[in-house]
């Protein structure tokens, strides 16, 4: 369980307020029009941005001042997801090391993520002998390996075509489910959300709401929404 | 952003920083402690200042007015061997001082081609030492460094200016004066400031160029002081001015624009019009003819003479290329390690890469001087002469490396930073999986760099060295003394052969399978 209690975030003449909760194992859509404050809630929760106000707990413990690298946290970001000196491998056992020294049962690991994603054989290549779907998908097996019960995810996969987009997104889904993790995703489409999300997290003039079930949201959506689709 | 900082520890950085401004500025305060009172600058210390900024400024000033034609009809004129020219223009930044001179002896020198073919038309021949000589060696290093900076601003210059003026019907002349004079105008006084800061720390040309009343720069009279005199008072007084001298130009060529990059590659031939015309492509062509044949002149000259007796050379020669060798080397690595330490503390403390640039103003003989006196109580400086040499060329080499390494180490932790914090990637891995190999590229050129530096500097080894402890600059600069010109020439290939060789390695180390 994931609560934000009170937080407040203000940057120059930008401000973001949240006060939600969000279940274990839940799939949560981030939603909300450009310059909202989608991205910076997610840097938030990955601990890249400190807090002016309030508090944030992750199953009671108080994680606000936890800097990233100890937070029990996955990031995929828009774009750089991968170290373009380094084969997939390496991209994805960097999820299980940091330093990539490997033993045998952890470099199998790293194979079977690769092999879950569609990967298998390719894991000698470097991300610039790869597809933009095939670079996406070993970011998703990086997240395979990583184990984190929480994943946040950027528009991952906007740089990608809209039916590879779908396919990626039921590929997050499915990851997220095997590993029971919580899923965050911000996203611009509307078809990626239907297809994956369980609840619906709308951000809007630095204001988070909080999560909503899909069929809720839809049902009776914040103002802004309608707007937002056009 | 409270958690992206302490990735990699700053206290590496914060020691180098120290040593930094101790090779800087404490050397320069450990002469003035040493020296018992400031014996008064006599007449002749006084025409070293006025020498050496007299100098500086017409050195400074013939190289950009000769670099203006050549680099205008560079940027304008597409023709077989541009692009080797171009790469030609960036040898003298890394070619050893002591090969230039030989060269520019065996061509300028009495017994060189050009005085043969001045007493052939009935002329007196120039000579090469004295106020003559220093211009000339300085033009040779900074025309082409000039060149290169201005090409620069030509290739900046949008086409559609060139377009617009076509349109307008502008001629030749009017296009200088609407379009490119307006460009000249900002990128000189910087350019001008930069040569002068190199000039007025010239050693070595003026030891073998000049000497005597008429051309001794400051460098110069340091090392009279402290190695004929022994006048600890009189190093020290003129080693303050010195750094007063540099300290300014220094500042001034920071204040003034200057183009990045200085060994960038610039390929593009602007699109041009009114240029076809018989007498401009003629012009153009000469003042490429004379710029290409005055830089391949001198070092035609040293290959041609030095290969003759090149596997003749004597032990000693081949001892001081693997001493040099081992210095350069030495000297490389130091810079790199203190380049780095610097820029990923810079990270944190921004100022730090100043602290790096801070040598800009010091003068390599004071460094050399000062730490002379702090090791002379404990050990024999002879014993350390290499270690002192290799250290004293890293801080040297240090604004230039540190102008390839910071921006691209500053680029990777913008790139990669957040991807990298959020997979724990700290320290040590952070440094060995995400930063060097990301910057290998300027690592390999800044390591190339240096190593070619230290290779061919003949500065502060010429303090300390004994006899039989010489680097090959100075035993060059020994066999010229002793009048073994092709022995000398022969050693000189050497040199520029070991000089080029490292910083093609090492560049190219860098950039391979990137």
């Amino acid at each position: 369980m994931l609560n934000l209690t009170d937080v407040y975030l203000r940057q120059d003449d930008f401000e973001l307020r949240a006060n939600l909760t969000i279940g274990d194992g839940r799939c949560v859509a981030v939603m909300g029009p450009s310059g909202a404050g989608k991205s910076t809630l997610l840097s938030i929760l990955g601990g890249f941005q400190t807090l002016t106000s309030g508090r944030l707990t992750w199953h009671d413990a108080d994680i606000s001042d936890v800097p990233p690298s100890q937070r029990n946290v996955a990031m995929v970001f828009q774009d750089n997801n991968l170290f373009p000196h380094m084969t997939a491998f390496q991209n994805v056992g960097l999820g299980i090391a940091a330093r990539l020294k490997l033993r045998k049962a952890e470099v199998d690991r790293v194979n079977t993520a690769l092999d879950a994603v569609g990967l298998a054989g390719l894991g000698a290549r470097r991300p610039s002998e790869l597809s933009g779907g095939q670079q996406s998908r070993v970011a998703l097996a990086r997240l395979l390996v990583q184990r984190k019960p929480l994943i946040l995810m950027d528009e991952p996969f906007s740089a990608l075509g809209p039916a590879m987009r779908l396919e990626m997104a039921d590929l997050a889904r499915d990851i997220a489910e095997r590993t029971s993790a919580t899923l965050l995703m911000v996203s611009h489409d509307f078809k990626d959300v239907e297809r994956i999300a369980d609840d619906v997290i709308w951000v809007e003039a630095g204001v988070c709401l909080p999560p909503q079930p899909l069929s809720e949201f839809l049902a009776s959506p914040p103002s802004g929404f309608t707007d937002y689709l056009g | 952003m409270a958690h992206r900082i302490l990735a990699i520890t700053t206290w590496p950085g914060l020691i180098v920083a120290g040593l930094v401004t101790f090779f800087s500025l404490g050397t320069l305060l450990s002469v003035g402690l040493r020296a018992d009172g400031f014996s008064a600058l006599d007449p002749f210390d006084w025409a070293a200042v006025r020498f050496t900024v007299v100098q500086a400024f017409w050195s400074a000033a013939l190289s950009i007015a000769f670099a203006i034609p050549v680099a205008r009809a560079l940027a304008r004129r597409k023709f077989w061997g541009r692009k080797a020219l171009i790469t030609l223009l960036g040898a003298p930044f890394i070619l050893p001082v002591i090969v230039a001179i030989l060269g520019l002896t065996a061509v300028f020198g009495r017994g060189g081609i050009f005085s043969q073919v001045l007493i052939w038309a009935g002329l007196e021949p120039i000579s090469i030492y004295g106020f003559h000589g220093v211009l000339l060696a300085h033009v040779f290093f900074n025309l082409p460094l000039a060149t290169r900076l201005l090409l620069q601003g030509w290739a900046a210059i949008p086409a559609e200016q060139f377009r617009l003026g076509e349109t307008l019907n502008f001629s030749s002349h009017d296009s200088f004066y609407h379009i490119e004079w307006p460009m000249l105008r900002g990128l000189i006084s910087g350019i001008f400031a930069i040569i002068f800061l190199i000039c007025t720390t010239s050693f070595a040309v003026a030891l073998t160029f000049g000497g005597g009343p008429k051309a001794t720069t400051v460098e110069l009279a340091i090392y009279q002081a402290f190695k004929f005199d022994f006048d600890i008072g009189k190093a020290a007084l003129l080693a303050s001015i010195q750094f007063v001298i540099c300290g300014v130009a220094a500042v001034l060529s920071l204040w003034l624009h200057l183009p990045q990059a200085i060994m960038a590659g610039h390929d593009r031939v602007v699109q041009r019009f009114n240029i076809s015309r018989v007498d401009i492509r003629m012009l153009d062509f000469l003042w490429i003819t004379l710029a290409t044949l005055f830089l391949l002149l001198p070092l035609s000259a040293i290959v041609i003479q030095g290969s003759q007796s090149f596997f003749l050379l004597p032990e000693t020669v081949w001892l001081a290329a693997g001493r040099s060798l081992v210095t350069a080397l030495g000297s490389a690595v130091l810079a790199i390690v203190f380049s780095l330490a610097l820029a990923l503390a810079a990270l944190k403390f921004r100022w730090l890469e100043g602290v790096g640039m801070l040598s800009v103003a010091a003068s390599p003989l004071v460094m050399g001087t000062g730490l002379f006196i702090c090791v002379f109580p404990f050990i024999d400086p002879a014993n350390v002469a290499l270690l002192i040499t290799a250290l004293v060329n890293a801080v040297m080499s240090l604004p230039f490396v540190l102008r390839a390494i910071g921006p691209a180490v500053r680029a990777t932790e913008a790139r990669f930073g957040p991807l990298s914090d959020s997979l724990g990637l700290v320290g040590w891995a952070r440094l060995r999986l995400v930063v060097l190999p990301r910057i290998r590229a300027p690592l390999g050129f800044s390591a190339g760099l240096a190593a070619a530096l230290s290779m061919g500097d003949l500065g502060v080894v010429t303090l300390f060295a004994r006899p039989d402890g010489a680097t090959l600059p100075l035993q060059i600069y020994r066999l010229m003394g002793a009048y073994r010109m092709d022995q000398a020439a022969a050693a000189a290939l050497l040199l520029l052969l070991l000089s080029l060789g490292l910083f093609y390695i090492f560049d190219r180390g860098g950039r391979a399978n990137a």
